[in-house]
């Protein structure tokens, strides 16, 4: 078995229709992604998943250097944002893209699969 | 191997036959196609210190198997002692029964699809098919698609690694999504075809080790999924478009198909090919390469080119325009059109088409314009079929056709 993560990138430039989108709207995707997590834990693909607070919120520590400098916002500046994210465990590349094909259909977003370092 | 001598040769062509059979079954048993690839490579070499001195092997196929086999393990082995873990999972590999295959339990089908997976970028298909597949040396791929060797050796190592980080899996996928896949196998079969047949750039006007590999690619196909028409079709399409080869050149100077002499034409291909449409017609589940190959099949039956039935070629680009909308769809119908309604009305059709820069495109016009007498406005469009064109053999006939134009 293989891990992968399968990642949803946010483009900031949605937020406004997003943000406009009454609760009703948003209801059917809710469901959608919910229904997607039950399958993925019913059929024993799932490790972790998480939808992740605006990028506004994150801080960026670097130690790197002599002293730790903490700072506000993101560490890389990219028109897009991770959003959210599935870990999932599967034999291979197909199986993962048999999830992402419907995790996509869920959360109404492009879906980046990746293999996780083997060990 | 360069400079051996005919015995050389022949055990080349050999492996060149056998190689993705040995690969594949390397692949299964190992896991792991660079261990498949070199253990093939080994076994070649041992082929030609041995083969001239003993004798080519009654089941030369089975005598490269089984030694690259060994060749694997010996390898295997002496990696084990240098990485003790890395060396156990190759071994549990060897332990594990072959995965259930799907549709058709052949390791060269599983192979292929391994090769044209969606997950990897389209030329990336065609340079690992030709490699794994058709055994070619990445010089001889690089070659083939007029790219440095290093860009061709950076691009098959890149694919490799994506097969192996992201675990492809090497197996041939199920019903549901077999049709999409086997498109794009299909696809890399008929790119490589095409490429060798009118060659975009270069000196050779025609590459016939790529005509001919995507031939044997093509009927390893027909022999693994003998039931899917489409890879009927795509075989009898190569079939009917390759017998014509030694027509289309006289010299350096490409030849048309109506002033092809048809005494030239491989009669063994076409009698194959229309088995071939035949075949498909009585399946009835027409796609788009059954569709060019039923075109081809209607130039070849006809004994002049007078006597060409046009209107069952237009009735057929008709049908491939339905399933698979194109403007180069429309572009060869157009040739169609000119016959049974005149140039004037093809060139209507054709004047809509958004393809300036195909050469095709303007060389149909400036066909089309010369039937019509429209001497300048044929000139201008030959010139243009010119300079878009990297085929020497079509440029020097476009060329010809140009200087004949009377007038101004």
């Amino acid at each position: 078995m293989s891990e992968y993560l399968l990642s949803v990138h946010h483009d900031p430039a949605d937020d406004e229709r997003m943000a406009a989108m009454t609760p009703e709207e948003m209801q059917p995707v809710f469901e959608a992604v919910e229904a997607f997590n039950q399958k993925l834990q019913a059929e024993g693909a799932w490790i972790f998943a998480g939808g992740l607070m605006p990028i506004e919120q994150a801080t960026t520590v670097d130690n790197t250097g002599a002293q730790p400098v903490v700072t506000d916002g993101p560490f890389a500046e990219s028109k897009e944002y991770l959003g959210g994210f599935w870990v999932i465990t599967v034999p291979d590349l197909d199986a993962a893209l048999g999830w992402a094909k419907e995790g996509s259909r869920a959360c109404r977003g492009k879906v980046e699969v990746r293999p996780f370092q083997a060990e | 191997m360069s400079g051996t001598a005919a015995p050389g040769a022949a055990i080349e062509r050999v492996f060149r036959d056998e190689h993705a059979r040995v690969v594949a079954s390397l692949v299964r048993r190992f896991g792991d196609l660079d261990v498949a690839e070199d253990a093939a490579s080994e076994a070649l070499v041992a082929a030609l210190e041995r083969w001239p001195a003993d004798g080519t092997p009654p089941n030369p196929g089975g005598w490269l198997t089984t030694t690259a086999t060994r060749k694997a393990i010996d390898r295997i082995r002496r990696e084990q002692q240098r990485d003790a873990k890395h060396q156990a999972a190759l071994v549990i590999g060897d332990d594990t029964p072959p995965e259930p295959t799907g549709v058709v339990a052949d390791d060269r089908l599983r192979l292929i699809f391994t090769c044209c997976h969606p997950a990897l970028a389209p030329e990336a298909r065609v340079a690992l098919t030709l490699r794994l597949l058709g055994g070619l040396t990445v010089g001889e791929i690089a070659a083939a698609f007029l790219v440095p060797e290093t860009t061709m050796a950076q691009r098959i190592t890149r694919a490799k690694a994506k097969i192996k980080g992201a675990r492809i899996p090497f197996r041939v996928p199920g019903p549901d999504d077999l049709a999409e896949r086997l498109g794009a196998v299909l696809a890399v079969v008929y790119l490589v075809f095409n490429e060798g047949y009118l060659a975009s750039a270069g000196d050779a006007p025609v590459r016939a080790e790529l005509t001919d590999e995507a031939v044997r690619l093509g009927r390893v196909l027909r022999s693994l999924l003998p039931e899917e028409p489409e890879v009927a079709g795509l075989l009898a399409l190569m079939l009917l478009t390759d017998a014509r080869r030694a027509s289309r050149f006289a010299g350096g100077e490409l030849v048309p198909l109506p002033e092809q002499d048809r005494g030239g034409w491989d009669r063994a291909k076409i009698a194959e090919g229309h088995a071939l449409v035949r075949e498909c017609l009585a399946r009835n589940r027409p796609g788009q390469y059954q569709l060019l190959a039923a075109v081809n099949a209607v130039h070849t039956d006809a004994p002049t080119a007078a006597d060409t039935d046009w209107a069952q070629v237009a009735t057929l680009y008709t049908h491939l325009q339905a399933i698979a909308p194109s403007p180069f769809v429309t572009l060869n119908r157009a040739v169609a059109v000119a016959e049974l309604d005149g140039p004037e009305v093809a060139l209507a059709e054709v004047d809509r088409l958004p393809l300036t820069t195909y050469h095709a495109w303007h060389a149909t016009r400036a066909d089309l314009l010369r039937r019509l007498g429209r001497s300048a406005e044929a000139r201008a469009a030959y010139d243009a079929a010119i300079a878009a064109t990297g085929n020497s053999a079509e440029r020097a006939y476009l060329t010809r056709r140009r200087d004949q134009l009377s007038g101004p």
